[in-house]
């Protein structure tokens, strides 16, 4: 099988996900088509070597539906010979396309691959795409749904986190991202959005601050009490009865962003890289996805973890950074206290709660984090990761070249 | 037709009067469901009809919906396995009704009186509906209280009426409305004096008279919207939470109405009744509907008429009765009596204690009459009934007396003796204890065959059920005179033989004395009452305990342990009260410490020194646990239950699981402790049984009496069961 080698990856900023954010006035597919034209210009790319582009999209309705990916590759003006397909794990999807590109790259039905993907939390809100995990009673009775802040609320309950940890989480998060841009870590990465004439409209994360505080933090309300009071408290006792009361404490403060952004990351073999000029930046060197308890749903990423290091050998020692997407501040902590993980090996760049979450594009950006990171910080190995709706978790682990 | 008669008047609008013969009030039938389409197959092909107006021929109202007994009849033959064959006879009535809705011609239905069921959704198919003015008419689906989904079109029809929101009360809670909030739910378009009923209906076919049901034209939009809009989507993400929230899911009725709304918005009108037909039948072939409508329905009316009754007494007319004790029992039981118009001379030890006694009575009373639910006059006539009093030379000439002293030999042989002094010979003298055995009490008597034990429970008011305990010298005609009494305060009778607990406070105790083993093994409290709750039960084990009073608990494992020596079985937890009664003072919910602490505001909460006396050993568990949990709280109940039988405390499976359910809450989605039994199958449940007592002890060890029905394959309907005739 071959090996599949990250040549490049690139990702928008994050633009606050309202009608007041900057990314709002440009669309989804600009978004995405962007990310694409990055790709391909500043690696001098000969775009019908591209087999394929995967990307993740968790809301694929409206302008963001009929397939954005094969919609965006043409917009680039890639070769008409690019297929293209979008994809959908939820929280995961950038990181499953960066899997999928690789898998294809691997088994060999590609030679070059992008994997990425696209949200506009602004211009298609979440949800709007319905599904029936929560609105058929088939499924919603059978899997306790619980929506997913009240389940982050119950793994702070079950794990024992209060409201002062949680919050001391994202202070923390938030200092990091603060200090990661002033930095500079991410400008590797990041391409700045251009508008209709061509003018950068956001070159820099919009949701970044590093002044937060737990004085700040202390005047939020818990976000999810209310609707926890009304029935899905119950529903989560129902499953977990060793709760006697649901501790709320998540808030806007402590959870992920909603932001708009793209991300792609180029993938292929040894030899397109040479014939193309391409220098590896990176390895993939094992990826793994896992499906876990639905109603608690996000305590996917230290099973997926273990499952993934497992098949390649790896003790949690052996990795070097970990990347887990801040959904909720309690989801990272609960991981770290379930494999043992320090906190300065984990996102140490400051996360979701500071940069926000583009629900479909967070896996690939993530990806573009840790291959950052890594060549500036010179270590070898990283595990990226993620919760996903409906009780899942996507890992993927690489390695420098 | 028998059931329809058919007059066309010279405007050419057809009355069709609904009159099932020979029965007081209109059901659907068969036959009736049959000649729905020879009606319509008569409107439509007579030229001279130009549309019709339905009604009842019945005073009593217009149609009390389908027959619950023959639907119980019927489910043998779905059981069978023809699921075509059903689906085929249960498709029926949605076929007739959606014939009378598409047969092209108006048909308004002029609705004189309630119209329950099978008997709403009738109307329903109508193109409009007029309502007499009377507040006391009821429209309701109340199909679900039994275990049933509405199956007539009533989910479907319903929901596009209303709106999902609004509709779910009365799709999944059964509950009714009047004519007026009806008008405004849209549910009918008129409501007008009753003697002008059939007036406006044949008004609107003659002027308006439009024979296209909303759904069926092209523009319609259901109120706040399907599953997938904007608004409506919350409805279904909310409403699946909320009804795992109530049901725990254990009632297969209200997720299946759920599951057939949901599926039937998405489609046209005909796909969607095929989709209710078919989630109607999923629920009527569920244990649980067979178990709900047979008790909760079924038995529940017959027991109510008195079913257990010894033939051959002459009715006994209670016209007054003497209540010995005027505490919290005694001034219920005071009330409900004047409730039921019968003079009640009301007795304790002072005038003073006798007066507080009836100032409960009082009190209700004022709160109905200034909440304009009743009359001043008729509560001044209520009141005047009942003569507080300290001396009981008033017993005279009472019909019976309920003697509802302290739970105290002494104290209850001498007001015993007081008040049979003042009796007739034909009266009965009724002792309201939960625990002394009736046999023992009688000792005190000088007539023991007109002494026998009724036993009320608390809230007087709002428990349905009474307990009647024979003593071993009690006659029949004692029982039946009782019976008479029962039934005419309105309460629901079963009958008993003496025993220690007799059958109702003897099982409810195996099921707070599960907890406290549960507790005893180290599960963390919060998972024995979360469980305990999610089995059906009101309240979970422990708040159950806290509830009765751990002193009370504390005092009863006391005494019998002194009555029953060396028999006595001393077990782990018993401990774990005499810590909590006798160190911590920890007496249950009355004094705000027991399992939990009471504080003055907010809810209750685990006492964090519990932990001390029963350390957690087991802190989570997984859904097998659950189960397992869940399986420990019902069998042990349902096992006591079966060794009453097997020990002749109680000998009908009918009055052992109305018993249960109104008598101590027992998880009602069963249909009572015998019909959990006879739904599992007797040889599962004792192979189940015998797994338990392997495990945890004799407590579950199933008794001979499983075992010799278990290997002749009988259940408990079928061995002790009185052939049930179909309720009218």
């Amino acid at each position: 099988m071959a090996d599949a080698y990250i040549f490049d990856a690139v990702r928008t900023p994050r633009g606050k996900g309202k009608k007041d954010g900057s990314l709002h006035e440009i669309t989804a597919l600009s978004l995405a088509t962007q990310v694409l034209e990055n790709l391909r210009d500043r690696n001098g790319l000969d775009t019908s070597k591209v087999d394929d582009v995967v990307l993740g999209c968790v809301s694929p309705v409206g302008e963001q539906g009929a397939d954005v990916a094969r919609t965006a590759v043409l917009t680039a003006d890639y070769a008409e010979s690019v297929a293209g397909v979008q994809i959908n794990r939820f929280c995961a999807s950038g990181l499953e396309a960066v899997n999928m590109a690789a898998a294809k790259v691997m088994s060999g039905e590609a030679n070059l691959a992008i994997g990425g993907g696209v949200e506009s939390m602004s211009r298609v809100p979440m949800g709007s795409d319905g599904g029936a995990w929560p609105t058929d009673p088939s499924s919603a009775f059978k899997t306790y749904f619980t929506p997913q802040g009240v389940s982050a609320d119950l793994i702070a309950t079950l794990y024992g986190f209060s409201r002062d940890d949680v919050d001391a989480y994202a202070v923390e998060s938030q200092k990091r991202a603060a200090a990661s841009w002033a930095d500079g870590r991410f400008k590797k990465s990041v391409i700045s959005v251009k508008d209709q004439l061509g003018l950068t409209i956001l070159d820099h994360d919009e949701t970044v601050r590093g002044n937060t505080t737990m004085q700040t933090l202390a005047s939020l309300n818990a976000s999810f009490a209310g609707m926890g009071e009304m029935a899905f408290d119950a529903v989560a006792q129902q499953r977990y009865p060793q709760v006697e009361k649901v501790n709320h404490v998540h808030h806007a403060g402590n959870s992920s962003g909603i932001v708009d952004g793209a991300a792609g990351v180029l993938i292929g073999t040894k030899e397109m890289g040479e014939a193309l000029g391409l220098k590896a930046r990176g390895r993939i060197k094992g990826m793994a996805s896992i499906g876990s308890e639905p109603s608690i749903m996000l305590t996917g990423p230290s099973l997926v973890t273990e499952k993934l290091l497992g098949r390649l050998g790896m003790a949690v020692g052996d990795i070097d950074l970990y990347e887990l997407n801040e959904a909720f501040a309690a989801v990272v902590l609960r991981m770290m206290q379930a494999l043992n993980i320090p906190h300065d090996k984990m996102n140490v760049n400051g996360g979701a709660i500071a940069m926000g979450h583009p629900l479909g594009a967070t896996g690939a950006m993530l990806v573009s984090t840790m291959l950052d990171e890594l060549e500036r910080s010179d270590k070898e190995t990283a595990l990226i990761t993620l919760c996903v709706g409906a009780g899942m978790g996507t890992a993927t682990v690489i390695e420098r070249v | 037709m028998e059931n329809f008669k058919i007059e066309v008047d010279g405007d050419g609008i057809a009355l069709v009067t609904f009159d099932v013969p020979g029965r007081t009030m209109n059901t659907l039938t068969a036959s009736v469901i049959r000649e729905i389409g020879e009606v319509v197959e008569a409107i439509k092909t007579n030229d001279a009809i130009k549309g019709a107006v339905l009604t009842s021929g019945k005073t009593t109202g217009f149609c009390a919906g389908a027959d619950l007994g023959e639907l119980g009849g019927s489910e043998g033959g779905i059981g069978g396995g023809d699921l075509k064959a059903a689906f085929d006879a249960g498709f029926a009535l949605n076929k007739a009704f959606r014939a009378l809705e598409t047969g092209g011609k108006p048909i308004a239905a002029a609705i004189n009186g309630l119209a329950m069921g099978g008997g709403l959704e009738m109307t329903l198919a109508c193109h409009y509906r007029v309502v007499a003015d009377n507040p006391k008419i009821q429209l309701s689906l109340p199909e679900a209280k039994v275990g049933l989904l509405p199956g007539g079109g009533g989910t479907q029809r319903l929901t596009r009426l209303m709106g999902v929101m609004a509709a779910a009360p009365f799709l999944l809670e059964g509950k009714s409305m009047k004519p007026a909030e009806a008008l405004g739910f849209k549910v009918v378009h008129e409501v007008v004096p009753a003697d002008q009923l059939i007036e406006a209906a044949k008004t609107w076919v003659k002027t308006k008279g439009d024979p296209v049901a909303p759904w069926d034209k092209k523009d319609f939009k259901l109120p706040g919207g399907g599953p997938y809009t904007a608004g409506g989507s919350q409805v279904f993400v909310m409403g699946n939470a909320m009804l795992r929230k109530q049901t725990y899911g254990n009632y297969p009725a209200q997720l299946n109405i759920m599951k057939a709304v949901y599926e039937g918005l998405q489609v046209p009108f005909d796909a969607a009744i095929r989709i209710e037909t078919r989630y109607f039948l999923k629920t009527l072939m569920s244990p649980q509907a067979k178990g709900m409508i047979r008790t909760l329905f079924l038995s529940l009316q017959e027991l109510g008429k008195g079913s257990g009754r010894p033939a051959g007494v002459p009715h006994y007319d209670v016209k007054k009765v003497a209540v010995l004790g005027a505490g919290m029992m005694g001034a219920g039981i005071a009330y409900v009596q004047a409730m039921a118009g019968i003079e009640t001379v009301l007795i304790d030890q002072t005038q003073e204690a006798a007066d507080k006694g009836k100032g409960y009575a009082e009190a209700l009373v004022n709160k109905a009459v200034s909440r304009g639910k009743m009359t001043k006059e008729k509560g001044e006539g209520i009141l005047a009934l009942i003569h507080p009093t300290a001396d009981y030379a008033n017993v005279k000439g009472s019909d019976l007396v309920v003697e509802a002293v302290f739970e105290n030999r002494d104290v209850k042989a001498s007001v015993t003796k007081l008040a049979e002094a003042q009796l007739a010979d034909t009266a009965i003298f009724g002792s309201n204890t939960s625990t002394l055995p009736i046999t023992g009490l009688a000792k005190a008597s000088v007539r023991p065959a007109s002494f026998i034990g009724i036993h009320f429970f608390s809230p007087v008011d709002k428990m349905g059920l009474v307990e009647l305990i024979m003593g071993e010298e009690t006659s029949q005609e004692a029982l039946a005179k009782s019976i008479d009494y029962v039934l005419k305060i309105k309460k629901t009778p079963i009958v008993v033989n003496d025993s220690r607990g007799f059958y109702t406070s003897r099982c409810f105790g195996t099921f707070v004395q599960e907890g406290m083993e549960l507790l005893s093994d180290g599960y963390a409290p919060a998972i024995i009452d979360n469980v305990g709750r999610a089995t059906g039960m009101p309240r979970g084990p422990l708040e159950m305990h806290d509830d009765v009073a751990l002193d009370l608990s504390y005092k009863i494992a006391q005494q019998t342990k002194k009555d029953l020596g060396d028999k006595y079985e001393e077990r782990p937890f018993t401990t774990i009260i005499e810590k909590m009664v006798e160190g911590e003072g920890r007496y249950g919910r009355k004094n705000g410490k027991g399992f939990y602490d009471y504080p003055e505001s907010g809810p209750k909460v685990l006492w964090k020194g519990l932990a001390d006396l029963a350390p957690v050993k087991i802190a989570e568990v997984d859904k097998a646990g659950i189960e397992e949990i869940r399986t420990r709280l019902l069998y042990r109940q349902a096992v006591e239950a079966a060794r009453c039988f097997e020990e002749g405390v109680i000998t009908d499976p009918r009055e052992a699981d109305v018993g249960a359910i109104l008598g101590w809450g027992f998880a009602p989605w069963t249909g009572g402790p015998v019909s959990l039994i006879d739904g599992v199958g007797v040889a599962k449940f004792v192979e189940a049984c015998d797994a338990l007592a392997q495990k945890y002890g004799a407590r579950f060890a199933p008794p001979q009496l499983l075992r010799d029905m278990a290997a002749k394959g009988e259940t408990f309907y079928s061995r002790f069961g009185v052939k049930t005739k179909a309720a009218a």
